[in-house]
């Protein structure tokens, strides 16, 4: 059968369960748009986060970003992964045990302050804005490159399936469609991997691939590393960027993984604290499947791309080559006019441009799998996008109804007034969402990576503090805030939009680059809430016994 | 509010965490950072030590920290429970 049908029939089938489990499980109170009534079985939840978290860069993206950066790329391996381990440590019990609906929630009323509470929610609307602009446009690229629809025609038919499920469905339609879209992306991610680790290595499981030799004996990390000495690459398992950058890259993805709204708040869905570390739990060893499997992919990919293309006649290539040449993903120019492909690091001689998200996106076809295999892929990236999209959406719809208005500027509205204003607010969301995807300004890709310096500055400390500082008052948490995330916001739009002079990487403080900056606009958010809550009154009792109340089981 | 066997509990629960998050640090930021070049000297089968932590090592470890936790503080609570019977 022919690829396009196979396409249209997996992306039509997963569109209509999505929408069936969204009829089936429509939200009718506040709490079931917001939190799902509190009712997630843990594991369930487990697998909504999974979905929630990894969005179209983590299902298209990292494992080509990992297979050109080799050693670098573990800084999103270990950050994308380790924010787990602190948020069911050190958040997600305890939020669970407070017991409300938003992370402004949590901080408005332990901080007992709307200012707080009105600092959190701008800082949730521009982390949340920031990344769901990525993932309404990365709807409308895997549209357009699989379905051969318009890149616009893409981001309108993605706006009007989330906003039919969210709309409708709130948080508990969002809980079971992401179960759904989880199931649906691993096996997507997991067949060519799968299959591709075993034509390659004879293993089954990518994970033991990874160490393992190829056909001709040799171990295939010792061969990438002879292969990219000989190109003039720097070697696979060693890394290019300094130790310390590495270092707060790391910290600041994982840190803000730990304090990205989206992902705190479905956290709120389960029953009691224990359940919420349980999910917790299980998010991470779901996301894990695909984490691990990544860098695997990267090592096969980046062997096969090059002992297919390196020094090779043009006119010989693979079909697959001249296919994705006409997507613009891959382009040859033959600077020597040899005939030959040079692919090296030098970028007088190279004569090949390749874009990292191919190594997922191809992978199919270079590996000679069957078209339905293609069609999945398309599928599993669809729904990475989706279910991410929809969780920012949760959190901006009751940023807007519920903490800004109920509980600041309307406190009489009634609860029927409230949920329609949730389902306007995400409504609004949307078409703001979809028109950054059509339009996308210059600073979407270089805000989507940031969106977690800006968590980690700002949420992150607060809520920590909140949670094991019973010294810490209002004055230290909106000093903090703010601090940490003007700071971040700076670093950001001097070093990555040319803002304030602009700066060149020479110029980076302590040579630490954007990216890991949040790591130390967020020590800096400690420090100012630490000294200025030291030098301000204390909390008072009924604070002091909430936050007994939520350190109890 | 503040009993002594709630106290009892916060700090059992405070020193879980201590524990658990210094293995954290020490398996990512340390082996796989730090001190990855020292490690890579190890290889075992195809893998240099460091980089497998970096890409794989860590990732297993903090699933497994986790679950370490669940499992603790279940039994925290199930004794702090009958306690209070």
């Amino acid at each position: 059968m022919d690829l396009q049908y196979w396409i249209w029939i997996a992306v039509g089938l997963s569109f209509a369960l999505y929408i069936g489990i969204a009829i089936w499980s429509r939200a009718s109170s506040t709490s079931e748009f917001y939190v799902a009534g509190s009712g997630v079985h843990p594991i369930a939840n487990g697998m909504a986060t999974a979905a929630d978290w990894m969005s179209a860069a983590s299902f298209i993206s990292m494992a080509g970003i990992i297979s050109f950066n080799g050693y670098d790329g573990s800084v999103y391996l270990m950050g994308w992964t380790g924010g787990y381990v602190l948020l069911a440590l050190l958040l997600a019990p305890y939020l669970r045990k407070f017991g409300k609906f938003t992370v402004p929630d949590f901080i408005g009323d332990r901080y007992y302050s709307n200012a707080a509470r009105a600092v959190a929610v701008f800082c949730a609307l521009l982390v949340s804005f920031t990344y769901i602009a990525g993932q309404m446009r990365g709807v409308g690229v895997v549209f357009s490159r699989y379905l051969e629809v318009d890149i616009n025609t893409g981001v309108f038919i993605g706006m009007a399936i989330v906003l039919f499920y969210a709309v409708l469905g709130g948080m508990k339609g969002i809980t079971y469609t992401q179960v759904a879209q989880y199931c649906v992306l691993i096996f997507a991610f997991m067949v060519p991997a799968i299959y591709i680790s075993f034509i390659t290595t004879g293993h089954i499981f990518p994970q033991l691939g990874f160490g393992a030799t190829g056909a001709d004996g040799v171990y295939l990390l010792d061969k990438l590393d002879g292969l990219h000495r000989e190109l003039g690459f720097h070697e696979y398992t060693l890394g290019k960027k300094s130790t310390l950058d590495v270092f707060f890259i790391t910290a600041a993805l994982m840190v803000g993984t730990a304090g990205l709204p989206h992902v705190i708040v479905r956290f709120f869905t389960v029953k009691k604290m224990s359940d919420a570390r349980r999910s917790a739990g299980w998010a991470l060893l779901f996301i894990a499947i695909l984490y691990t499997t990544a860098p695997a992919i990267a090592v096969f990919s980046r062997t096969n791309l090059i002992e297919t293309v390196s020094n090779k006649s043009y006119d010989e290539l693979p079909i697959w080559f001249s296919k994705w040449e006409s997507t613009g993903l891959i382009s040859f120019e033959d600077k020597n006019k040899d005939g030959l492909v040079q692919y090296v690091a030098s970028p007088e001689i190279n004569e090949l441009t390749i874009d990292a998200d191919i190594m997922v996106l191809a992978n199919p076809e270079i590996a000679q799998l069957p078209n339905w295999v293609i069609a999945l892929l398309a599928a599993g990236a669809l729904a990475a996008a989706l279910s991410t999209a929809a969780g920012l959406l949760l959190v901006i719809s009751s940023s807007v109804s519920h903490d800004l208005l109920k509980k600041i500027i309307l406190p009489e509205i009634s609860e029927k007034g409230e949920l329609i204003s949730a389902r306007i607010a995400a409504t609004l969301a949307v078409c703001l969402a979809g028109y950054f995807g059509i339009n996308p300004p210059g600073f979407v890709a270089a805000t989507v990576a940031l969106a977690f310096g800006l968590a980690a500055a700002s949420f992150f400390p607060s809520i920590v503090l909140g949670i094991f500082d019973r010294r810490m008052n209002k004055e230290g948490a909106i000093a903090g805030m703010s601090v940490g995330i003007s700071l971040m916001l700076f670093y950001m739009l001097k070093f990555k939009l040319g803002w304030f002079g602009s700066g060149t990487p020479e110029e980076w403080w302590f040579g630490i680059s954007p990216e890991g900056f949040g790591a130390l606009a967020m020590l800096v958010n400690f420090f100012v809430s630490i000294t200025v809550s030291r030098m301000t009154k204390k909390p008072s009792k009924e604070i002091q016994d909430l936050i007994e109340n939520i350190r109890k089981p | 509010m503040k009993t002594s066997k709630n106290i009892t509990y916060w700090k059992t629960n405070l020193w879980y965490l201590a524990s658990l998050l210094s293995i954290w640090f020490i398996v990512s930021f340390g082996f796989g950072i730090l001190w990855v070049d020292t490690l890579n000297a190890i290889q075992i089968g195809g893998l240099k030590l460091g980089f497998w932590f970096a890409q794989q090592g860590s990732i297993y470890v903090f699933v497994i920290l986790i679950f370490v936790y669940i499992r603790l503080m279940n039994k925290l609570d199930e004794k702090f429970s009958k306690k209070e019977e």
